[in-house]
């Protein structure tokens, strides 16, 4: 060791840089999700979950509809349903209390519930925020409108929640409205169509605890041509209108 | 992969289990059960040579039988397939892409091709995107010498990489499975083996597959142990570094070690498997398949056990004077011995000698020997009731032998356990059971004391009131039971020594002559006696056991052979009492004279598994300091004592052996009682067992803990963490949660 450290010192003496060389290793690339479980005050197993009477009735006509053997293919509506009752997000007990009630082992049910991205396993805001930025929306301004959201919002980041727990903000994949791009959903709601002053618009009413009209913020119908319709433009002919006499 | 071929059984089924089932909720996890299908064998070509296979082999099988070798991370033979680590992709005729040989079903007349252009082509794509993923660290990595993807990528794996992802590797979050699996989940290439055979074989459902795509990892998503006493198994499945040994961890490479192929002894199943030593170490154990045994597994107490070698060793003779022991010489020692033997005054039955649960067949023989030289018949077993005549008697060996054989399980329409729990009596063969319930319509019955076994069933009662109501006719399980073709029953070794074990055996083998059309057949014998110790099978072949007289006897001169489950009380307060063996535990304490004996990892001996399977174990190490073979040492005191054996090397001992029953030097062979035999054995049982009381006691699990039932696992390390952690649940650095689970469920 003695001659070691000599040695050491007469090349750190020579090549300062050299001995203060650290082990490198390459840059670990982190998932988005966690996938474990952790148990949080807010989260853990021993907080009671059970569906409320109106749910164990829905639960049981879910489960009516698979073979009785086949029981565990209720999973996904199962899950769905418990994560609507608990506030929009699937916690370790309602997991626990699907697997119970489906008579699974409890793993399987963590498996399905961390596949799917729409099943919350951290708990969300009133108004759950999903803002598209696949490539349709992107090419239709998408990223103005995340920007926008996130600063009307107090300046949250995606995957943020409000300090007043009202918004939740997440990026999502395509959401299968590309007509209307750019959209988020809140909630079940599609906003479509959206311009940067329309989402702050959409934003406020629902910070006031109104519901804003789902569906195309520019005022045309569903998606049709907003520059208005180049075919089929005259009114269309009722029933019977070509037909002979006696058939009209 | 969400589930696993976990496919429940109907609804009718369903609701029969759940009423009277010990398991009612894991009755909805069994497959559909189907019976064999004797398939019509199909032809193809692979690589121009023609195959036939049954119909439904898959490709790959195909592929083997034609010598082609094929790549495979995630295809395991004994396990469900899941195809998806792509990396056994051939090329088919008329394919338009390469296929995966573990997924698909061989063909009648297909053309398959294992080394074209594409082939290598893609395995070559597939290893650089499992590489792509994996953080190479090799050198660091206790797989490293035996890992399926270094050996794969360099025979099949590019010889560059093109990754240069600037946002980085992969990185996966560690795993804590408790003490005896070491996780690196970054290494991990998901080929889900670990999960399949957990779910499939261990029965623990609790591992899985969490998140999706590129952040899918194993794990149990909840923090826990992996409770399973198969556990170790995953760490052989394992194709990578990802699940290692954590008691091995940065000890060996596996070149540095010498593989002995030999006979586990911590249970009666008689597993095979290979001791990797290094110098005069045990350094592993691992499993070696034999499809009649053990298949391709071994419990953790037989793979983790062995650093109890290195502990509390006897390795030197030693005398007691006064309460302390002194190490002396062999020749004092034996001198001693014989000193004691007169001075004790001991005559005929008055030498006892009782063996224990390792000592081998070969010091069994000598030292049943040495004693009837000295005119004694007062042989005992270290058991409860050892020193009385088994209630089975010894004469017939089908009436203490695992008769349908270990792959006979397989066969069973219905199992009736009485007082054993198999999981804990011979974790192995309880895979098998299991095995047969998830795939077959297997029906459990259980009398004796409940337990998780790992399927479901039918309870019938805690005691002998039960058995006795069932043998009469009374209860569920009965009509279940009539109805099976291949019905079996396992009778557990504690059934022997609890008070009613006389009355079991009365009924049963009334019940077994009664129903002899289904359990005594000339090719079933459905009546298993489920031994748990590995000695036991063996003592009772060479009629270890007291004449009535004897066992009446009060002893003077106690020789105990690897017997450390005894009573101390029941050692007279005068008794010369000298111990043999290779560990410092209760019977050392007692003895007058220890003497240093070999243990199973260091002698070359026979040992007879609960099937009455005789298997040779071999010696990787030598016994350390001035320790000897057993029967080497009772050879040496039987000249001292003026009653020299008539044996002096292994080899004439063996003849003794042939002498005494062919059947303990047939090595790896099971031979069948015939029917007539059986049934005669049978009733010497019934009578032997005549009138008995029925006291009612219920029976007991014969084993309380599974980790530590004898000198080694006693002395373990690691046997002692499973402990806390398993069996006594301290809960091992996890969060308090778990425990509470249920209450979720509220
Ligand atoms: S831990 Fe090992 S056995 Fe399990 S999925 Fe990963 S690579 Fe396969
Ligand atoms: S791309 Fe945004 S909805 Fe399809
Ligand atoms: S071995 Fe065939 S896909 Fe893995």
């Amino acid at each position: 060791m003695f001659t070691a450290g000599i040695v050491g010192r007469r090349l750190a003496h020579n090549r300062v840089t050299q001995t203060r060389r650290s082990i490198s290793r390459s840059i670990p690339r982190l998932s988005e999700a966690i996938f474990n479980h952790r148990d949080t005050p807010y989260n853990n197993p021993k907080i009671p979950f059970e569906f409320s009477a109106e749910n164990l009735k829905r639960a049981k006509e879910i489960i009516s509809r698979y073979p009785p053997q086949y029981k565990k293919a209720a999973v996904i509506p199962l899950l769905d349903l418990g994560q609507r009752q608990n506030k929009g997000w699937t916690s370790i007990s309602v997991m626990n209390y699907v697997a119970k009630v489906l008579e699974m082992p409890p793993m399987r049910v963590y498996e399905v519930a961390t596949f799917y991205t729409m099943f919350n396993r951290e708990p969300i805001g009133e108004h759950f925020v999903q803002v598209c930025t696949t490539t349709p929306c992107m090419l239709r301004g998408s990223t103005e409108i995340l920007n926008t959201v996130c600063e009307h919002l107090g300046n949250i980041k995606p995957g943020e929640t409000t300090k007043d727990g009202k918004f939740t903000v997440i990026e999502v994949e395509c959401q299968g409205a590309c007509s209307n791009a750019p959209m988020f959903a809140v909630g079940d709601d599609f906003y479509e169509d959206l311009t940067p002053e329309s989402t702050k618009k959409v934003l406020d009413a629902f910070s006031e605890g109104q519901k804003p009209k789902p569906g195309p913020q520019s005022g045309r119908h569903t998606s049709e041509n907003s520059a208005g319709l180049t075919a089929l433009t005259e009114k269309p002919y009722g029933p019977g209108q070509h037909c002979t006499e006696e058939f009209r | 992969m969400l589930s696993i071929k976990c496919l429940p059984v109907s609804a009718q089924r369903l609701a029969k289990v759940a009423s009277s089932s010990g398991l009612a909720s894991s009755a909805g996890r069994r497959n559909f059960s189907s019976t064999h299908i004797r398939q019509a064998d199909i032809t193809l070509t692979v690589d121009g040579k023609e195959v036939t296979v049954p119909q439904g082999s898959a490709l790959i099988q195909a592929c083997e039988a034609a010598g082609a070798t094929i790549p495979r991370f995630c295809y395991h033979d004994r396990l469900a397939i899941a195809g998806n680590c792509r990396m056994c992709l051939v090329e088919v005729e008329k394919s338009p892409k390469p296929v995966a040989s573990c997924a698909m079903p061989a063909m009648p007349g297909s053309k398959v091709f294992t080394n074209t252009p594409l082939v290598h082509e893609a395995r070559e794509g597939v290893m650089e995107f499992l590489l792509a993923n994996h953080p190479l660290d090799c050198p660091i990595c206790d797989q490293g010498g035996e890992c399926d993807l270094q050996d794969q990528s360099m025979r099949y794996g590019s010889d560059r990489t093109r990754f240069h992802e600037i946002t980085g590797k992969r990185a996966v979050e560690d795993k804590d499975l408790g003490p005896l699996v070491k996780t690196v989940m970054t290494r991990c290439i998901q080929c889900t083996r670990c999960v399949r055979f957990a779910n499939e074989v261990a029965g623990v459902e609790e591992l899985g597959t969490t998140g999706r795509g590129n952040d899918l990892q194993i794990g149990m998503y909840v923090e826990k142990t992996m409770d399973s006493e198969l556990s170790g198994n995953v760490i052989d499945l394992c194709p990578v570094g990802a699940l290692t040994s954590k008691p091995y961890a940065f000890h060996a490479r596996p070149w540095e070690l010498k593989n002995t192929e030999s006979v586990d002894v911590m249970d009666a199943v008689g597993s095979n498997i290979r001791v990797d030593s290094r110098g005069i170490q045990v350094m592993r154990i691992q499993p070696r398949t034999n499809d009649d045994v053990n298949e391709e597994w071994i419990n953790d107490k037989t793979r983790f056990a062995y650093d109890g070698l290195k502990f509390q060793r006897l390795t030197t003779p030693l005398m007691k004077q006064g309460d302390r022991f002194v190490p002396a010489s062999w020749e004092d020692s034996l001198k001693a011995i014989a000193d004691g033997l007169s001075s004790s005054g001991a005559k005929g039955n008055e030498i006892k000698a009782v063996a224990g649960h390792l000592a081998d067949t070969e010091s069994l023989v000598a030292l049943k020997d040495l004693v009837n030289r000295l005119g004694s018949d007062n042989l005992a077993l270290d058991q409860v009731n050892g020193d009385k005549l088994p209630v089975h008697g010894v004469d017939v060996r089908s009436n203490y032998l695992f008769n349908s054989k270990i792959p006979g399980v397989e066969e069973a329409d219905a199992i009736l356990l009485i007082g054993t729990n198999p999981r804990h009596e011979a974790a192995v063969l309880n895979s098998r059971i299991r095995k047969s319930w998830l795939h077959t319509g297997l029906e459990v019955g259980l009398v004796g004391e409940r337990a998780d076994t790992t399927y479901g069933y039918d309870y019938i009662g805690p005691d002998m009131k039960s058995l006795a109501n069932f043998v009469a006719g009374k209860g569920a399980f009965v009509d279940k039971f009539k109805a099976a073709k291949k019905p079996m029953i396992i009778v557990g070794s504690g059934v022997n020594e609890h008070p009613d074990g006389a009355a079991v055996f009365n009924s049963l083998s009334k019940y077994v002559e009664a129903n002899k059309a289904k359990l005594l057949t000339p090719d079933w014998n459905g009546l298993n006696i489920l031994q748990r110790v590995a000695s036991r099978p063996a003592a009772y072949d060479i009629g270890f056991v007291p004449s009535k007289k004897a066992s009446a006897t009060k002893p003077k001169f106690i020789y105990l052979l690897n017997a450390d489950e005894l009573d101390p009380k029941s050692i007279p307060k005068d008794a010369f009492v000298v111990y043999q063996g290779h560990h410092g535990d209760l019977g050392a304490q007692l003895a007058d004279v220890c003497l240093p004996a070999a243990a199973y990892t260091e002698k070359g001996t026979t040992w007879v598994n609960t099937e009455g399977r005789t298997q040779l174990g071999r010696a990787a190490v030598p016994p350390p300091g001035a320790s000897r073979e057993d029967w080497k040492i009772i050879r040496a005191l039987s000249e001292i004592v003026g009653t020299p054996l008539p044996y002096d090397d292994v080899l004439s001992l063996r003849d003794r052996m042939w002498e005494i029953s062919p059947s303990l030097v047939r090595y790896d062979v099971t031979e069948r009682t015939s029917a007539e035999i059986a049934s005669l054995g049978l009733k010497t049982a019934a009578v032997l067992s005549g009138s008995t009381k029925i006291s009612g006691a219920p029976f007991v699990k014969a084993i309380a803990n599974f980790y530590q039932t004898d000198p080694i696992s006693r002395a373990s390390v690691t046997m002692a963490q499973c402990t806390r952690a398993f069996t006594r649940g301290e809960n091992y650095g996890l969060s308090e949660s778990q425990k509470a689970s249920e209450a979720a469920f509220a």
